[in-house]
């Protein structure tokens, strides 16, 4: 009898344990990525150099822009709070590395997406914040109004590392111009190069030379050229490995751009909590577990349309208001003649 | 001698085992068992191992096989260097392993089969034809050929500078010797990147628009957009060089004879005058009879636009590499200035005076005398400031100079995402360019020393 209970001891214990493994083991299972964020309080997040309206800071350090708004709403969403975040500006050219090393989680810095990223570098993008294309700038007085205009032996300034300096070559072979191409690794050196007249011609993204237009010494002096030369989806990017993480970031992208759809801005989000359509319910964390799936609670969403407002208003915020790109073009809604359409949260 | 063929095998077995891995990759990567994932980062140190016991039995070959060499017995004189090797192998092998590990864990395959894949990508300027449909290891030979360029500009320029300014520095007029002091001070206490960067922007905004620009030297254009020159336009090139090489092999014969005959008859022939003579008559006769004509092709003002021009045709110095040399060679030429000052007055009085009173003129002195023995006190430290000028040549990616660093190490690392190979090669690039240098320049070091009977 004694041996008995004894057995029986020994058999709740190695119950208990491995109970207490499967528990531990369903938790590690959430992410690891989510974990360390959690433990460290912050989000580490890489940025770009200097892009208004994308991501830039200003004289105080205050990161602000709509890949800076990425990086804030995982942070409302994990954390709690959209101001913990650590920005870590990169060049285009140390950005994939400091992902796949780990220095960065999110790498949220005007990133076009392409296969051979995607595929090959161990990274994996979760979506579109902006859809962009690559354009030129040239000076006003050139008399150039179209890309058609341009004559063997033109230079043009560009930026190190990116799919503009290979969209580039496409584009001036295609169309049997020989041209210089003048690479700086960082896009304050293209843009005082291109002041200087080192460069007839200064190309990267449409949004891009928007921003950077507002830089020169005289923004009224330059023009961009109608033409748009290739397709550049920028999102955020994640390291590959940690699905559970990358949903995260896939999902308060997609949050933000679905709270523009069913019209709930950082105002009034607590009071649609109680609206009709079960579609916003879930939204803003009143109907459903949309949490569990991520090891979050169920307000993760209604933290980041509260703290960090939806697609709309960041990019009104950010590059409407700025004077950088008043017009939204594709960047509207699916409903509204836009392209942008995300997947519904249920 | 056993030891020393043990010692060359051991280096053969080790470079084979390199070049097999770098082209064939592992001979046991097909292999998929679980020991083989234990075993590979030992498998990929197996060169250096090689190479090292090559490097003991080496070195067991050059000191003769008495114990006293060693100062102990064998075993103890072995014991900690063997420690210390496998200590050594054992942090690469940490490294390399958690590399692959985490490597495997982001889904990065490691390889050098990227270096066929066609570049897509243009260069500024190579030397060499390139174009994007070539594949990244021609990009890569492009660029390298471009860091030799400003390399060797920048040496030839801080070397004549630096011999200049440190002569003048022992000048006994006070102007001189004080402007040779403050350019020294000045120049060497600024960072080079700030340099590079004033001699960029600075130079830059200064220079005229190519429409504005007006000729210097009648045929040739400083502008914003870089420095146009004529181009020569060769007729039966080789019949011209030929008659270079002719008139430099009878120069050196007549500096043999012009020796032999001041051994013996105490007799100075005038070797300058008849060197020059020869180095323009022989090669400019090629142009009256040997139907060689040599022709201009000048730069031409294009228009690009209402208000962009270039120059087309003829010779383009990029600004980039014009900003790069003049920055590397000012700065590099303070260091040499101070290395030809110490090595001058390292050499006593004395000699000059000696030299002096046996009625050598002021020029004879300096080259027969003191120059002689000075190389060998400047030489050494110079070569360090080669090294150092070619090192800082990689600065060059901050103004778009498509050195090896922007080209290689930047545009092609971007657009193949494989950073630890091209690091790497490129790491091993610099390394051996200066290992190169250091060694021509450790020859020269060994002509000129005192040569003891």
């Amino acid at each position: 009898m004694f041996k008995l209970i004894k057995q029986f001891t020994s058999f709740v214990a190695m119950v208990a344990v491995l109970f207490a493994f499967t528990t531990e083991t369903m938790a590690a299972k959430k992410s690891k990525t989510l974990k360390n964020t959690q433990k460290k309080g912050f989000v580490r997040c890489g940025v770009s150099q200097g892009l208004p309206g994308f991501s830039n800071a200003d004289a105080s350090g205050n990161w602000t822009g709509v890949d800076v708004d990425v990086c804030r709403a995982v942070a409302a969403a994990v954390l709690g709070d959209a101001n913990k975040v650590k920005f870590t500006p990169l060049s285009a050219k140390e950005r994939f590395t400091a992902l796949t090393s780990g220095e960065i989680d999110i790498l949220s810095r005007n990133t076009t997406w392409t296969l051979s990223r995607d595929a090959d570098i161990g990274l994996t993008f979760v979506g579109v914040n902006f859809y962009d294309g690559q354009g030129f700038m040239v000076r006003k007085n050139s008399g150039i109004t179209s890309t058609s205009q341009f004559k063997d032996g033109i230079s043009a300034c560009t930026n190190l590392g990116t799919t503009t300096e290979l969209n580039m070559r496409d584009f001036f072979n295609s169309k049997g111009i020989s041209y210089t191409p003048v690479t700086f690794e960082k896009a304050d050196e293209v843009v005082a190069a291109y002041d200087a007249g080192r460069c007839d011609t200064y190309t990267t993204d449409k949004s891009g030379l928007a921003a950077q237009r507002i830089k020169l010494s005289s923004p009224n002096d330059h023009v961009v050229l109608p033409e748009t030369i290739s397709k550049e989806p920028l999102g955020p990017v994640v390291r590959q490995g940690d699905a559970v993480w990358e949903d995260i970031v896939r999902w308060s992208l997609n949050t933000m751009i679905e709270a523009e759809e069913y019209g709930i801005t950082s105002a009034n989000a607590d009071s649609m909590k109680t609206s009709e359509n079960p579609a916003i319910k879930r939204l803003v964390g009143a109907e459903g577990e949309m949490g569990a799936a991520f090891g979050l609670d169920n307000e993760w969403n209604l933290r980041i349309i509260k703290q960090v407002g939806n697609y709309g208003e960041s990019y009104k915020r950010n590059i409407a208001d700025t004077g950088i790109l008043p017009d939204r073009g594709p960047n509207e809604l699916w409903t509204k003649g836009g392209i942008l359409y995300v997947p519904p949260s249920r | 001698m056993k030891y020393k063929i043990l010692a060359y095998i051991f280096f053969i077995v080790g470079t084979s085992d390199l070049l097999i891995k770098l082209f064939y990759g592992n001979i046991f990567s097909d292999l998929t068992e679980d020991y083989y994932e234990i075993a590979n980062p030992i498998l990929v140190f197996t060169p250096v191992l090689f190479f090292s016991l090559g490097g003991i039995f080496l070195k067991e070959s050059k000191v003769s096989l008495s114990v006293e060499n060693f100062g102990t017995s064998r075993l103890k004189y072995y014991t900690p260097q063997l420690i210390c090797l496998v200590f050594v192998v054992l942090i690469f092998l940490f490294f390399t392993f958690n590399a692959q590990m985490n490597m495997e864990n982001r889904g990065i395959d490691f390889g050098f089969g990227f270096l066929n894949q066609e570049a897509s990508f243009d260069i500024q300027f190579s030397l060499v034809e390139y174009d994007g449909l070539d594949p990244y290891w021609w990009a890569y030979v492009a660029a390298l050929l471009n860091t030799l360029l400003v390399a060797v500009l920048g040496i030839i320029f801080c070397t004549i500078l630096g011999i200049i300014v440190g002569i003048a520095r022992l000048s006994p007029n006070f102007l001189i010797k004080n402007a040779a002091a403050w350019y020294i001070e000045f120049f060497r206490n600024i960072p080079l990147l700030l340099q590079i960067f004033f001699w960029y922007y600075a130079a830059l905004r200064a220079l005229p628009l190519p429409q504005d620009a007006s000729p210097l030297f009648g045929v040739t254009y400083l502008t914003i957009k870089g420095y146009y020159m004529p181009a020569f336009v060769w007729n039966n090139l080789n019949i011209f060089i030929y008659l270079v090489l002719a008139a430099i092999i009878s120069i050196v014969f007549i500096r043999y004879y012009a020796i032999k005959l001041r051994d013996k008859e105490g007799k100075q022939l005038p070797v300058f005058y008849i060197s020059a003579f020869l180095l323009i008559i022989l090669p400019g006769l090629s142009f009256i009879i040997g139907g060689v004509s040599l022709n201009f092709e000048i730069p031409v003002l294009k228009q690009l636009s209402a208000t962009s021009f270039i120059y087309d045709g003829g010779i383009s110095v990029p600004p980039e590499l014009i900003a790069l040399t003049l920055a590397l060679s000012l700065y590099t030429a303070t260091f040499i200035a101070e290395c030809v000052r110490a090595g001058i007055q390292g050499i006593s009085k004395g000699q000059k005076e000696a030299a002096s009173s046996l009625g050598l003129t002021t020029n004879q002195v300096l080259k027969l005398v003191i120059m002689p023995q000075a190389l060998r006190i400047i030489i050494p430290p110079t070569t360090n400031q080669y090294l150092n000028l070619t090192k800082n040549s990689s600065l060059a990616a901050a103004i778009a100079y498509p050195d090896l660093v922007l080209v290689f190490a930047g545009t092609a690392l971007m657009q193949t995402g494989r950073a630890i190979e091209i690091v790497s090669i490129t790491m091993l690039t610099y390394l051996s360019i200066s290992l190169a240098i250091a060694a021509l320049m450790n020859w020269y070091n060994k002509l000129i020393e005192i040569k003891e009977k």
